[in-house]
């Protein structure tokens, strides 16, 4: 599909072009009211000197710039450093600063992965997500379906993104809220003794600090 | 892993929610609430982004940021000058 995007109602299959490729979609579609309503707040905003328009784009950019790869880096340090793990786990917020994150006005917890609990993050409600550490949330993180099943048959769910738990171990499902994000510390992988923080880091995948996956195995 | 191409206009209405939120216009409680006041409906009806900038329009209102006639009177100024997201910009 040459744009997955569930939200929109719209139809987005243009189909292939001649020369064989399929045609992106644009901004060049129907002006839906709601666009029509963000055009309007942005433009009162500036009109009134709220906001600039450069830095809206800043935010923008910022955001864009955001990826696993922050709390990849977060988790890689964690499990290098025993006192910054102290201090992760004990307000992982402003251990992420420290680090040079900026991680807002939000309270951020990390909770850790052993060899008897696994963590699982979830927004019931919506799509509260960790998204100073890790972007914006994938699509499958914000749909009814996992929003709903995480919490009602989270073994079930693990085993469909390919982590088949023993019954022994004990599965704790964190409800995120706007104010409230989670993000897992995953148990390190065995074999990594000698391994830099660095390439510790490129084990840690988005779904494992999300708890619907496990750290990469070198 | 799966991407999520976002439009320009949620990658707005993202950045003027987290704007707004930092210089003090509303709280996540106040988006949370108008969230929540929109019933079951919305949720079923409405994506996303659609649902925030709902929120955060609600929120400024309350504030007292802009007024609903501006809002109106804005909204309609922006459909007549064409009918794309691209063609509707000032400018």
């Amino acid at each position: 599909m040459p744009h997955d995007h569930p939200d929109h109602t719209h139809d987005h299959d243009h189909g292939l072009s001649p020369s064989g490729h399929p045609y992106r979609a644009d901004n060049d579609e129907p002006l839906t009211y709601w666009q029509r309503m963000e055009i309007a707040v942005r433009e009162l905003l500036i009109e009134k000197a709220k906001i600039s328009p450069a830095e809206i784009a800043a935010q923008i950019e910022a955001m864009d710039a955001r990826s696993p790869a922050n709390g990849a880096a977060v988790v890689a340090r964690a499990w290098s450093d025993p006192a910054f793990k102290a201090r992760l786990l004990a307000d992982a917020g402003a251990a992420s600063r420290e680090m040079g994150f900026d991680i807002g006005p939000l309270n951020l917890i990390a909770v850790e992965n052993t060899e008897t609990v696994h963590n699982l993050i979830v927004c019931t409600l919506c799509s509260c997500y960790p998204r100073n550490l890790l972007g914006l949330p994938p699509d499958w993180y914000k749909t009814r379906e996992y929003r709903s099943r995480a919490v009602r048959e989270p073994r079930a769910v693990l085993r469909e993104f390919g982590v088949d738990l023993p019954d022994s171990t004990r599965i704790r499902v964190h409800d995120s809220t706007a104010d409230m994000r989670y993000i897992v510390l995953p148990a390190r992988p065995e074999g990594t003794e000698q391994m830099t923080e660095v390439e510790l880091a490129n084990l840690v995948t988005r779904d494992a600090m999300i708890g619907t996956g496990l750290a990469r195995t070198p | 892993m799966e991407g999520h191409d976002f439009a320009l206009w949620e990658k707005r209405v993202d950045a003027l929610m987290v704007l707004c939120g930092s210089k003090g216009f509303f709280t996540v409680d106040g988006l949370r609430r108008a969230l929540e006041d929109m019933g079951e409906d919305a949720f079923e009806k409405h994506s996303y982004y659609e649902r925030w900038i709902a929120a955060v329009n609600q929120n400024l209102i309350e504030a007292g940021v802009y007024n609903l006639e501006e809002l109106g009177a804005r909204m309609e100024e922006i459909a007549a000058r064409g009918p794309t997201y691209g063609e509707a910009q000032d400018g």
